[in-house]
């Protein structure tokens, strides 16, 4: 059961970690639901 | 007659009755009275749902060659009227010029947009939580009439190890988050129909937005899980003749015989290819999402089809039409899987006894390996008499 706990863990952090190493090249499709303005161009 | 064929002629035919893409062709129409302009039979085969070609007005987009003289009334419009300029927008044949950047910028009206809309809404959530209700009261009833499978003589007390940490960290990894996945995506599916009237707007926007940042984050550690059980596992999933003996013998879930199997028996292999075939179908369409307008692939796929089997899909997609076809085959391989991950949660959990531990703690009772997984303790037993391990 630890091991199953600690994957549910290890999915969480990639969740965390995902937009900013996304952000890092650029893509932040996945932020914008937090984003303040919409973007045209 | 046969009931079984039967039952296979009803299917079809019902599944014709609900497939407008089956809908027959207009028939020809006389358009010379109009001037070639759409009829009143245009209107009503295009209510009846017929099949039409279009042609007729997508292609009518006006001619210079027709323009009048400037000095007469409507001669600055250079031999195009009003209609022949919204036809154009519409069918996506006039050079729009924008100062709005982007894939879609120079589509100002997408015809897809309201049947992928109605199909989203309707027949999607209808379908597919009908798909979802009905695998549950199968698997209830066969619970009723089967009961739990138990060991045959009972648990032998002693254990064997199943599966390794690192086997049952891939496993989880993916099991967690397509569990993650499959309600926050049912949430995005089908909250504004039944959880607005329920919860109400406000709490209902933070859920989903909520949903939709788990959604599109948690989907790089299902992605990941994916590639893990398959290179773990796809070696023992190769399908052999083992494997049609234990689909005639039902998986001995019917008879209380227990057909040899390896580490993976059929049934198990079928949900690995399952899993695995419908994942990458999955992840493709939801990098396609995640990344709007990058990864367009419909059109190229449609057209790889038409020319392999003669369909006549269409392969000239605006990008918006790349995205809907994307979403609803997202929706769409997402309820498949959901179908079979429920079924595989049943008979890993209260289906059977001494299943769950194969993937809780990885060491099974020797009795349930020995009645489900013969051949894959014999070869264990005669590793670890080698001084090897599992």
């Amino acid at each position: 059961m630890k091991v199953m706990a600690a994957a549910f863990v290890v999915a969480l952090v990639i969740a965390f970690c995902a937009p900013v190493v996304l952000n890092q090249f650029g893509w932040s499709s996945a932020e914008q639901g937090s984003s303040t303005s919409v973007r045209l161009d | 007659m046969n009931r079984k064929l039967l039952g296979a002629a009803l299917l079809a035919m019902a599944t014709l009755l609900f497939n407008p893409a089956w809908a027959s062709d207009a028939p020809a129409v006389d358009r010379t009275a109009t001037g070639g302009a759409q009829t009143l039979e245009d209107i009503m085969a295009r209510q009846q749902q017929l099949k039409m070609d279009e042609s007729f007005r997508s292609e009518n987009l006006g001619n210079p060659a027709n323009a009048k003289p400037i000095t007469e009334q409507l001669g600055t419009r250079g031999g195009v009227s009003d209609s022949d300029v919204w036809r154009g927008i519409r069918y996506n044949q006039s050079d729009i010029k924008t100062q709005a950047r982007g894939p879609g910028a120079d589509v100002l009206i997408q015809d897809g947009g309201m049947p992928w809309y109605k199909l989203r809404e309707g027949p999607m959530i209808t379908y597919g939580g009908g798909a979802l209700l009905g695998i549950i009261l199968l698997l209830v009833v066969f619970y009723f009439v089967r009961g739990k499978i138990m060991i045959d003589g009972g648990p032998s007390g002693t254990k064997i190890e199943r599966f390794k940490a690192i086997e049952r960290f891939g496993h989880w990894l993916l099991a967690g988050s397509f569990i993650a996945l499959a309600l926050t995506g049912l949430i995005t599916l089908m909250g504004r129909s039944f959880l607005i009237p329920v919860i109400g707007h406000e709490a209902y926007s933070t859920l989903a937005v909520g949903s939709k940042w788990l959604h599109n984050n948690v989907a790089w550690a299902f992605m990941l899980g994916l590639v893990m059980t398959f290179v773990m596992w796809v070696a023992h999933n190769i399908p052999n003749k083992l494997d049609w003996q234990w689909i005639k013998a039902g998986g001995g879930i019917f008879t209380k015989s227990h057909p040899s199997s390896k580490k993976f028996n059929a049934g198990q292999k079928i949900i690995f290819w399952t899993v695995m075939l419908l994942g990458v179908s999955v992840s493709l369409s939801g990098l396609s999402l995640l990344f709007p307008f990058e990864m367009p692939m419909f059109a190229g796929t449609f057209s790889v089809i038409n020319s392999v089997i003669g369909t006549d899909f269409p392969t000239a997609l605006t990008p918006h039409e790349e995205m809907q076809y994307a979403n609803i085959w997202h929706s769409i391989v997402a309820f498949a899987m959901m179908v079979a991950i429920i079924a595989h949660i049943y008979i890993g959990s209260v289906g059977m006894e001494g299943a769950f531990d194969a993937m809780g703690n990885g060491q099974v009772d020797r009795e349930w390996a020995r009645q489900h997984h013969d051949l894959w303790v014999e070869e264990v037993e005669a590793k670890q008499g080698k001084g090897g391990s599992s």
